[in-house]
Parts: C-alpha cells; sequence; structure tokens
C-alpha cells in the first residue's frame, strides 16, 4: 500500500468570476520511501495539488474526493487530528526562501521553535541540535549564521534553513514545491544536493514540485506529469523524462534548449473554462474530434505507465517526438 | 554572457548602458566613448541602445494599459506624427511578438510573465534599437514558455540585424542563443570565445566545472561556492578563482592574462 493515495480528488476555488478548477480528478500514490515528481507549467495546479494534500487552502477552496495517508483520510480528518500530521507526519518545503522564513526572527531560533514543538525539546538543546542539523546540510559558519536573519543570508543558505526547519519533525512525507526555481545552475545543484541528503537520511517520501526537467531527472523515481489540473502521464521517471509518450510530455521536453528549443503552440486553457474532452486539444498535433467530444481514458503503455490520451498507439509507433517535427504549419 | 548570481553580469550591463557611473574605464557604443558624452547627447545613443529586465512583473507602469506602455517611448521620442500613425505601428508591433490586439487594453496584472515580456520586447523595438541587453528575460518563466520567448528573440534578430547582450545563468539557454560566449567569475571576464568552442571545449577551470555542472548535474558545487555572496573588498590578489582551483599554484598570485588558445578564443589562466 502506498504511504499515501489520492483518488479523483478535485480541488476547486470559487471565485467572483466563477469556479477556478485548479485540480480535477487527479489520482496518484506516493510509496514510502519514493520520489515522486510532479511536473508541469505553471498554472497547472502542482502547487494547489501539494496544499490541498495538508488542506493549506484558502477559504474559497473546496475539495472532494479522497486522500489518504497511511489509510486515514485526511480529507475527512478533524483539526486536531490533522495538527498533528502537519510537520510530524508530512512537511510541507514551501516556495521562495526569500518570503517563506520570517525576517524579524534568527534564522537558528526558526528552526529551534521547530524542534521544540514536534519533537518536545527545551530550547537550549534544540538550539544545538538545530546548529548540528545546519552542520549536517554544509552551511558554513553555522554559529554565526543561526544569529543572522534572513536577509543577511544568500538565497542557497535560506534554501538550507528552510530545508532543516522542514524536518524538524522527522516526517515520513516531505512536499518540496519548486525548491530550485530562479536559482543559477551551482546553486539548484547544491539544492538537489539536500533533498538527497535529505530523503536519503530520514529514508523519507517526496513529492517533488517542479517545472525543472533537471531536477527532476536527478532526484525522482516517478514522475506525474500534470496539465490544467489534471495529471496526463505517470510512470517511471527515467522513461517519462526520456521518452514520453502523452504529447503534451513530449512538448515539454521539445521546448528545452538543448531538445532544440521548440515550444508547443499556443496557451494553457483558462482554468475558468475548461474545454469537454481532452484538455490539450487545442495545442496537440494528434488531435482529433474524439478529443473534443470524450475525456480520454487512462492507457495503460506498460507495467506501472500509463497516459491519458486517445492515441498513444500513434505516439507508440512513430517512436519519436511529435514536437521535434516542422512546427512551422502548426504554429499559431 | 553566462557567470552564477552574484557575479556581476546585471551590473555590466547597466554600466554599458550608462545605468551606472563606471568607476574606471570606457564604453564605446559604434565608436563613440558614451561614458564621457554629456546628458543631453546620450539621448539618441540611449535609442539604439536598450535593455530587458529579469522581472516581468517590475518592468510596466501597473497603471497604464498595455496600449499606454507601447505608445509612450514613441511619443518621447517623438517617432510618430500623429494618432492613428501611432495605433498602426502599435498593432504592427503587437503582431510582431505574437500577441493580439485584445491584449492592449489590459493592465499588466492581467498578463502572463511571457507575455509581458513579449510586450517588454514590443515597446524596445518601437525605438528602432541597434543593440538590446537582455538580462536573464527567460529565468523566471516555464520551460515551453522559455521557448517561444527565445524563439521570438531569434526571429526579430535576423529581421532587424539586431545585436544582443544575452545574460543568463542557464548554459544551455546562453550556448542556443549565443554566437559568442563570455563567461563571468567574480566581477571578471575569465573566457570569452565562439559559442562552440567555450561550451565544447572550455579552458578556464571554471567554465569546466560549470560545463560539467550542467551536463552530469553532479554535487562537486561545492569548491565554488563563496563565490557569490563574497564581499569584493576581499577579493584575493591575482586569479579570483584561485581559491577554489584545484589546479592553483604560486604563479596564480599575479592575475593571469589573456590567452588565444584557438582562434578569438580567449582564456584568463596561468595554467592553459
Amino acid at each position: 500500500m502506498a504511504l499515501l493515495s489520492m483518488r479523483n480528488l478535485n480541488t476547486v476555488f470559487h471565485s467572483e468570476e466563477g469556479k477556478i478548477k485548479a485540480c480535477n480528478d487527479v489520482s496518484l500514490d506516493i510509496p514510502a520511501g519514493k520520489t515522486v515528481g510532479l511536473i508541469g507549467e505553471t498554472g497547472s495546479g502542482k502547487s494547489v495539488l501539494g496544499l490541498s494534500i495538508l488542506r493549506l487552502l484558502p477559504r474559497n477552496a473546496s475539495l472532494t474526493g479522497e486522500i489518504r495517508y497511511k489509510g486515514q483520510d485526511i480529507l475527512t480528518m478533524p483539526g486536531k487530528q490533522l495538527q498533528q500530521l502537519r510537520g510530524n507526519e508530512i512537511a510541507l518545503l514551501p516556495q521562495s526562501p526569500s518570503t517563506s522564513l520570517n525576517p524579524v526572527l534568527q534564522t537558528g531560533s526558526q528552526i529551534t521553535e521547530g524542534l521544540c514543538l514536534h519533537r518536545k525539546m527545551k530550547w537550549k538543546p534544540a538550539w544545538e541540535k538545530a546548529l548540528a542539523m545546519l552542520r549536517l546540510l554544509n552551511l558554513p559558519q553555522p554559529e554565526k549564521k543561526a544569529r543572522e536573519y534572513p536577509h543577511q543570508l544568500s538565497g542557497g543558505m535560506k534554501q538550507r534553513i528552510l530545508a532543516a526547519i522542514s524536518v524538524t519533525g522527522r516526517p515520513s512525507l516531505l512536499i518540496a514545491d519548486e525548491p530550485a526555481k530562479g536559482l543559477d545552475a551551482v546553486l539548484r545543484a547544491q539544492v538537489t544536493g539536500i533533498l538527497r541528503q535529505l530523503t536519503g537520511e530520514t529514508g523519507a517520501a517526496m513529492l517533488l514540485i517542479t517545472h525543472d526537467l533537471k531536477v527532476a531527472a536527478s532526484l525522482c523515481d516517478e514522475v506525474a506529469v500534470m496539465y490544467a489540473g489534471e495529471i496526463v502521464e505517470n510512470g517511471p521517471a527515467e522513461k517519462i523524462l526520456t521518452n514520453p509518450v502523452h504529447p503534451y510530455a513530449q512538448g515539454l521536453l521539445a521546448s528545452l534548449p538543448e531538445h532544440g528549443l521548440r515550444p508547443i503552440p499556443g496557451y494553457g486553457p483558462s482554468l475558468l473554462d475548461l474545454p469537454a474532452g481532452c484538455k490539450f486539444q487545442r495545442r496537440c498535433l494528434l488531435a482529433r474530434d474524439v478529443c473534443a467530444e470524450k475525456r480520454p481514458p487512462w492507457q495503460v503503455f506498460s507495467n506501472g505507465w500509463h497516459a491519458r490520451c486517445w492515441f498513444i498507439d500513434q505516439s507508440r509507433k512513430s517512436q519519436q517526438n511529435l514536437y521535434r517535427g516542422d512546427l512551422q504549419k502548426t504554429a499559431v | 554572457m553566462v557567470g552564477q548570481s552574484g557575479c556581476g553580469k546585471s551590473t555590466l550591463a547597466r554600466i554599458i548602458l550608462k545605468l551606472l557611473p563606471p568607476s574606471g574605464g570606457k564604453v564605446f557604443f559604434k565608436g563613440r566613448d558614451i561614458t564621457a558624452a554629456p546628458a543631453r547627447e546620450l539621448s539618441a545613443v540611449r535609442r539604439k541602445m536598450q535593455i530587458i529586465f529579469q522581472h516581468p512583473e517590475t518592468a510596466l507602469n501597473p497603471r497604464m494599459k498595455i496600449y499606454a506602455s507601447l505608445a509612450e517611448p514613441m511619443r518621447i521620442q517623438k517617432l510618430v506624427a500623429n494618432r492613428n500613425e501611432e495605433k498602426a505601428r502599435v498593432s504592427d508591433l503587437l503582431e510582431q511578438v505574437g500577441l493580439a490586439a485584445e491584449h492592449l487594453t489590459r493592465y499588466p496584472h492581467e498578463l502572463s510573465g511571457g507575455q509581458i515580456q513579449r510586450v517588454v520586447l514590443a515597446r524596445i523595438l518601437s525605438l528602432h534599437p541597434e543593440f538590446i541587453v537582455a538580462d536573464e528575460p527567460t529565468s523566471m518563466l516555464d520551460v515551453s514558455v522559455q521557448a517561444q520567448v527565445l524563439n521570438i528573440f531569434k526571429n526579430i534578430q535576423k529581421q532587424y540585424h539586431l545585436a544582443y547582450l544575452f545574460i543568463s545563468h542557464d548554459l544551455e539557454v546562453i550556448r542556443c542563443m549565443s554566437d559568442r560566449i563570455a563567461v563571468m567569475y567574480r566581477g571578471r571576464i575569465i573566457e570569452t570565445g565562439p559559442a562552440d568552442a567555450v561550451y565544447k571545449n572550455p579552458q578556464h577551470p571554471y567554465t569546466s566545472l560549470l560545463v560539467n555542472t550542467f551536463a552530469s548535474f553532479n554535487d562537486q558545487t561545492h569548491q565554488i561556492s563563496g563565490g557569490p555572496a563574497a564581499n569584493p573588498g576581499s577579493l584575493p590578489a591575482g586569479c579570483v578563482y584561485a581559491p577554489y582551483c584545484f589546479k592553483a599554484s604560486a604563479v596564480c598570485e599575479q592575475t593571469p592574462d589573456f590567452k588565444e588558445t584557438t582562434k578569438e578564443h580567449y582564456v584568463a589562466c596561468w595554467h592553459v
């Protein structure tokens, strides 16, 4: 049994303009000790999915479906029990280290308070433990840096402080939301190293939310590709990140600079007004009438690897990336 | 131009455009020393040299609609005679960057990051520039949107014969966009040459490390930590990379000069 399993999860925001469907019928398993990558472009609902797991959404959001963690349903759990889960069992490593730390507290205190809360430690030993954690994460001069404030630290250092805070409760599942966004190559490799170290030492599972395919390739066992609130392909990381079957995943790969910088034509649909049938139809090179009429079911490609597309046989036959061909004809 | 965060890429870009004064040295634009030119003479030169900044959300006035943002520079530079000509020019520009007329009546917060970078590019093109500094124009964008925007950059360059100084920390993007690459480290250019030569045959130890980090995503990076946040006042005498370099020796206490290794490929390292 998976550590965390989501079944038919829907997250809807009720706004003045209407219902924003951020997650649509999402089913995903995260096995214990494994790293699952959630990839897709901005606005595809990746972060909302991560926050849905911890029910950390604003009041205008409604959640339906099922999220089971070690068999318990998170969506029906009373607040007190959920509070016990947050941080201790499932922890969040939030996006943007520059805005996630408290600007008026010393960085060391922010780790220490987590240790006091989650591990019931006294302040002094907790402070020592916090320093030890920072040493483990290769933060230079930990004694000095722990007494400094977030604005005095570089982006990579802040990322390490956040990483330390996120594991103060020794979680079995870490949700890391875009940990390497906007970082340069050197820092990105460092952050990747930190995450590998954290999950390696604690044996924790991780849901890695990222649009960076390189980060995903270096950390993930499995990958789920998200588009317009739906998971469109799911399977082993090394397969999907080198030779995906869903046309959207193929387009994502082809738009990397090293694969020729070929963009997917057009833009994603508005989450306020999603098309019937396949959500990707308007940008897809394989789209036919059936795509506009019926939502494609999961098609099994091989063991543990499936995609939501009516035409995976075509893409299997062609044995190459659709979007690497001549795009001029179809460009919008 | 490639280099890690904090190495001085953006500062150099601003100095080139005279948005910051240099402490020493000169910048020549079409043979003319612009560091010494008086301010009122600069206005004409400024039109020819433009910049695109990294953060799209801060590039446009949030209280102006897109049309007004696009038209304003042309009015200031007196490039359009009347409203009709202005409207025609704006819709022409919009088409070139792949946006539609519906975007003109929107405010910046109603556009996505990729769309704003296109508006900024359209606004710059309205002035007929010859040289554009693009300071990490796509680092905040998704890969698919990045590919769209970079393709527009390339098409426009071909169409108008523009020169770009394209700044990025992403070596793959740099390789796609560049004819020549310059590698910057702690405020110095340490290697420069034809794009393929620098990428496939890096000479400086720092460049090799950068190329390897990108290619194989390994974690040898502690060897170059300490670079970005370092106080420029505490820079070592001689080679700036020496404290982290596996090849470093006594000779590195002297500042290395550029050596030409192959044709037009220059490296500042004693051990090349």
